[in-house]
């Protein structure tokens, strides 16, 4: 890797501060993405702002209105241990990469980087998650704009994210062999004004949410309700472990499995 | 009674103490003071012309000692290929120049341009960012039979073709084979791909060269399988280093499969730049380069046929392979799929008529080299999946088909070319019978389909060829080295005793089980022998670890010199008891004269071999020390019978093994806890071939399979607990131990399997699915489905 500084303030604001007083500066969440890329020389900021020792920005918390919120810079190990709230965001978190994965990965920056393939990006969006940052609040329907990009601005750090608590929800992810990610991911979510699914791993443009199945779904929770709902696999990813064809009907495979598996 | 030591017992590894505690010696773990880092600037083109390479910037870095490019190479000689083979019309294979840095073109992703020698490896890695290189795209020779079109772009301009060899073998063989097949009753045909893979070493490559301008000494630490035949080649043919001028040593190193054989570039490099720098030079492969600069393994192309007469006995077998050889000649490239994988088409089968032609092929990728198996896997793969099919299209139970073709009488001269000394294909395939409750199968189905799931039962056997081998025959077959084993038996004055061995040990547990059979021959504890290897200047020359090769060769090395310490020390105690030599009996560590209670200890004699005061010295030396050169008269012939049993879950592809049996026969066995592990190793590497490895390139020469992202290798969650028995045991007959060899039988068995299962379970859904190309992955197995 290049060289670069390192700071690890304390504070929101002086995290803000850090990187406002630099364009080449960025954020460090757990650095699970971050320090790769790093190290094969794929960037080269002039300062790291860590944001793993500022305490507010940490921990699992019941929201006024029965949400549960956490920390933008809680891992993923917490979320597993201390969302019992949710128990399927709880189990989304316990099933993020390996045990050091999670123990240094960070809500935060998973959402920040928005992986195409990553788990928190499908919890978010189906569960109507509240994207808070230090300046605003940003609804989870505005806040995934694509692959990798999102609706923060330079600068802009997640401090918190609120998740609704749905009446019954499961993740099913189907993982990529080699890499253990998302291959296909999907978030099903079922709140008292419908349900949410949202589809992590297939897109081209990085998760999304199934509007037919949502629909079929509100109408009829069952698995047999999505009995001929397809997508179409022409925009989704096909590489080296999957077709678009083949993700397209792993969406639908994994959508019946998490409505069967909701609780 | 399980054994508590000697031949027989599951001694625990002595050796893992210090690689379970971090007290190990790897190659990265040694230093030279002042040593400086190389930083390797790698193609990442896949076919160009070389322009030019500009380092004056990159020279003037920080920290830089010096920058290499291929001019500072001219008059150092081509990477040397260790085996020649002889094409169907009696020519030579075309071997290209393999330089040390790329000269005139670049052939592969990965293959180095420049090198940088720099006070660290940061600064080594800045200055490569400040060399300029000018390349001139090619178009990518990627595809083995696109590349053999005539017109295609030439991956070495001064070859006449993309063509490396057209090998038939046996040629004789072949009009009567083709005639076989006219007359045949019925005749399968498969054309399947073997998948290239990555060995991936837990342990990355690392060369650390040193020179002393004092005495004009060269040292490479280098991670080897093979300290004196890298010496010999880099020595010799690359750098013209004399052997006594150049030690080369081999310390822990982790994990090898065949990748860690081969000479490579950066070990000439390091050794060069030492002298070159005047200073220690050191170059540690990141996981990124190890994936596009140690060799690959695999990659053949394949359509086989088989002849069957009315009654299905097997009459005629028919191979056509194209084989990847890479950009270059990788040490032993040409041998793989010829000597070793022709000569295993006979299998476990009495086929009496056999013809198979292979084309090496040059293409713009990373060399093509052995890696666990070497051959043996790909010939057991596409025959064992051939038989498969036969007897689904044939209706029979693809056991019986196998039993009534078994060979079962031995000594058994294959068509080609080979002598099985020794087997017993029905003992293990009865137990393996035994071992899968195959009467259970129904219910198990049966249960698997209530849960949504296809339930597959996959069933093979293998042979293989280790040992290798006797060198007057692998010198016939273009082999420009011997194949003997080497070692030394030194025993010290006070009766504990060094064994300096050719082989070397990288996983194996060879300093376990090598003490295990000395210890059972003088019947001294295991304690007081020390296994040494790995060092050039402390171990006679030897050829090292590869093909299952060292219990085999390397053992019987070590029995031949103990043996002939057992013989000097049998003639002091004979001194020293006054008794007739001829009546000296060696047991439990003590020399008695037989008939009487007269006896002498071990340590006694061995004293006095040091201390001579009481000694017969006008009819033998003193000291007791010896050594033996073991030369093989024919390969060992594992084999065995294996089963997989999968679960595929229709809508996804995705298959689970839920039971594996391995029933194997290594003749005689010294340690039975390290022959299990080696076993569930090559299992796993096995599995890890046919469920999930696939190392892929675009058309564009690109690997695409670069890291782990996107190379899967096996878990621990991905394979069930395997059910390993090697009770069935028919003794090699040429050699001293008996043994055979077992370090690639699970890598070589298994494959074949797990297809079998997975094409099974497909075909029990109704499924008109005959094959599916390795890994099978999920998408390829829904595919497949569709």
């Amino acid at each position: 890797m290049y060289n670069f500084d390192v700071v690890k303030p304390e504070r929101i604001a002086d995290a803000v501060k850090e990187l406002s007083d630099s364009s080449e500066s960025q954020p460090l969440g757990g650095g699970q993405t971050l320090i790769p890329t790093l190290k094969q020389r794929l960037a080269s900021p002039d300062k790291l702002v860590s944001l793993s020792a500022i305490p507010e920005m940490k921990g699992v918390c019941a929201g006024d209105d029965g949400s549960v919120c956490i920390g933008g810079a809680t891992t993923h190990a917490t979320v597993a241990a201390e969302a019992s709230a949710y128990p399927a965001l709880a189990a989304t978190a316990a099933h993020i990469g390996d045990p050091a994965v999670r123990n240094r990965g960070t809500i935060g920056g998973s959402l920040a980087n928005n992986d195409p393939s990553a788990c928190y990006p499908a919890a978010a969006l189906a569960s109507g998650a509240t994207i808070v940052t230090n300046a605003r609040e940003i609804a989870a329907d505005d806040y995934f704009q694509g692959m990798f990009t999102t609706a923060l601005d330079e600068g802009e750090i997640i401090t918190e994210v609120r998740f609704p608590v749905p009446e019954k929800a499961n993740y099913q992810k189907f993982v990529q062999p080699a890499s253990r990610f998302a291959l296909v991911g999907v978030y099903v979510a079922k709140y008292a004004d419908g349900v949410r699914v949202a589809i992590t791993g297939a897109s081209n443009d990085g998760v999304f949410r199934w509007a037919e199945a949502e629909a079929a779904l509100s109408a009829n929770f069952s698995a047999d309700a999505l009995d001929g709902l397809s997508l179409s696999g022409d925009d989704m990813i096909s590489d080296l472990h999957g077709t678009g064809a083949y993700r397209a009907h792993l969406c639908a495979v994994m959508t019946k499995r998490a409505v069967a598996a909701a609780a | 009674m399980p054994k508590d030591g000697g031949i027989g017992a599951s001694s625990k590894r002595r050796e893992d103490v210090r690689f379970l505690t971090g007290v190990g010696n790897y190659t990265d773990d040694i230093n030279v003071n002042g040593q400086a880092y190389v930083y390797f600037l790698r193609s990442d083109m896949a076919h160009g012309t070389l322009n030019s390479v500009d380092t004056s910037a990159a020279s003037a870095m920080p920290g830089v000692v010096r920058v290499f490019t291929a001019t500072d190479f001219e008059g150092v000689g081509s990477i040397p290929c260790g085996w020649q083979v002889t094409d169907k019309h009696g020519a030579p294979m075309q071997e290209p120049a393999h330089p040390v840095l790329a000269t005139g073109k670049v052939r592969h992703v990965g293959e180095p341009i420049a090198a940088v020698v720099a006070e660290t490896l940061e600064q080594a890695r800045d200055a490569a960012e400040a060399i300029v290189v000018d390349i001139t795209e090619l178009p990518a020779v990627v595809d083995m039979k696109a590349a053999l079109a005539s017109g295609a772009t030439k991956v070495h301009d001064d070859l006449e073709n993309n063509l490396c060899y057209d090998w038939g073998f046996v040629e004789e063989n072949k009009a009567a084979t083709d005639a076989a097949f006219e007359a045949a009753a019925h005749v399968t045909t498969l054309e399947l791909v073997n998948n290239r893979l990555v060995a991936n070493p837990m342990e990355p490559r690392v060369a650390v060269g040193d020179y002393s301008r004092g005495t004009d000494e060269h040292t490479l630490y280098t991670t080897s399988q093979n300290p004196h035949v890298i010496r010999l080649l880099m020595g010799a043919f690359v750098l013209g280093i004399p052997e006594h001028k150049l030690r080369v040593v081999a310390p822990d190193v982790g994990g090898g499969f065949g990748t860690k054989i081969f000479h490579y570039q950066e070990e000439a490099f390091c050794t060069f730049a030492a002298k070159a720098c005047n200073r220690a030079v050191k170059w540690t492969s990141s996981r990124t380069e190890a994936f596009i600069s140690d060799a690959h393994g695999r990659d053949h192309v394949t359509k086989i046929e088989l002849a069957l007469d009315a009654e299905n006995n097997f009459t005629a077998l028919r191979t056509e392979t194209h084989a990847n050889m890479g950009a270059y000649l990788s040490t032993f490239a040409p041998s793989v799929p010829t000597w070793l994988h022709g000569t295993l088409m006979a299998g476990n089968y009495k086929t009496p008529l056999i013809y198979v032609n292979v084309k090496a092929v040059f293409t713009n990728t990373v060399p093509v080299d052995a890696y666990r198996g070497a051959g043996r896997p790909e010939a057991t793969f596409q025959l064992e999946r051939v038989v498969d099919k036969a007897a689904r299209e044939l209706g029979v139970d693809p056991i019986a088909l196998r039993r009534q073709n078994f060979i079962t009488e031995f000594p058994y001269a294959t068509p080609v070319a080979v002598e099985y000394d020794t087997g017993d294909y029905h003992a293990t395939m009865d137990k393996l019978e035994e071992m899968i409750d195959r009467s259970g199968f129904d219910a198990r189905r049966a249960e698997s389909e209530k849960n949504g799931k296809l339930r597959g039962l996959g069933v093979n056997c293998y042979i293989e060829a280790c040992g290798i081998a006797p060198s007057n025959l692998v010198g016939q077959l273009g082999a420009r080295a011997g194949l003997y084993e080497s070692a030394t038996v030194r025993v010290n004055a006070t009766g504990g005793l060094v064994v300096m061995t050719g082989s070397h040990s990288h996983g194996q547990g060879h300093e376990t089980s090598f003490a295990q059979v000395v210890a059972e021959m003088i019947g001294i504890d295991e304690n007081m022998i020390e296994i040494v290897h790995g060092d050039t200047s402390k171990v006679p020359m030897g050829m090292g670890t590869y093909g299952s090769r060292s219990i085999a060769v390397g053992g019987s090395a070590m029995v031949r010199a103990t043996e002939k310490i057992i013989n000097k020390a049998k003639k002091i105690a004979s001194h020293l008891l006054e008794a007739s030599e001829a009546d000296i009996e060696l047991k439990d560590g003590a020399f008695s004269v037989a008939g009487t209670d007269k006896s002498v200890a071990w340590g006694d004699v061995t004293l006095a071999a040091y201390v001579p005061h009481n000694y017969p010295l006008e009819d033998i030396e003193p000291g007791l020390e010896e050594t033996a050169f073991y030369d093989p008269s024919n390969f060992t012939y594992p084999s065995g019978a294996y089963a997989c049993e999968v679960e595929v879950d229709p809508d996804t592809g995705k298959v689970s093994i839920e039971r594996f049996a391995a029933a194997d026969d290594f003749g005689n066995i010294i340690n039975p806890m390290i022959v299990t592990g080696q076993v569930h190793g090559g299992l796993a590497q096995g599995i890890g071939q046919a469920l999930l490895e696939n190392c892929a390139y675009d058309e564009n020469g690109q690997l695409l399979s670069a890291s782990y992202m996107e190379y899967a290798m096996p878990r621990a969650d991905d394979l069930p607990m395997f059910d390993v028995d090697h009770s069935c045991q028919t003794p090699c007959t040429h050699n001293p131990l008996g043994v055979k060899g077992c370090g690639e039988a699970g890598a070589i068995g298994s494959p074949p399997a797990v297809v079998n299962a997975v094409v099974d379970a497909l075909q029990s859904a109704g499924k008109d699915v005959t094959h599916v190309d390795m890994p099978l992955s999920p998408d390829r197995v829904w595919e497949a489905m569709q």
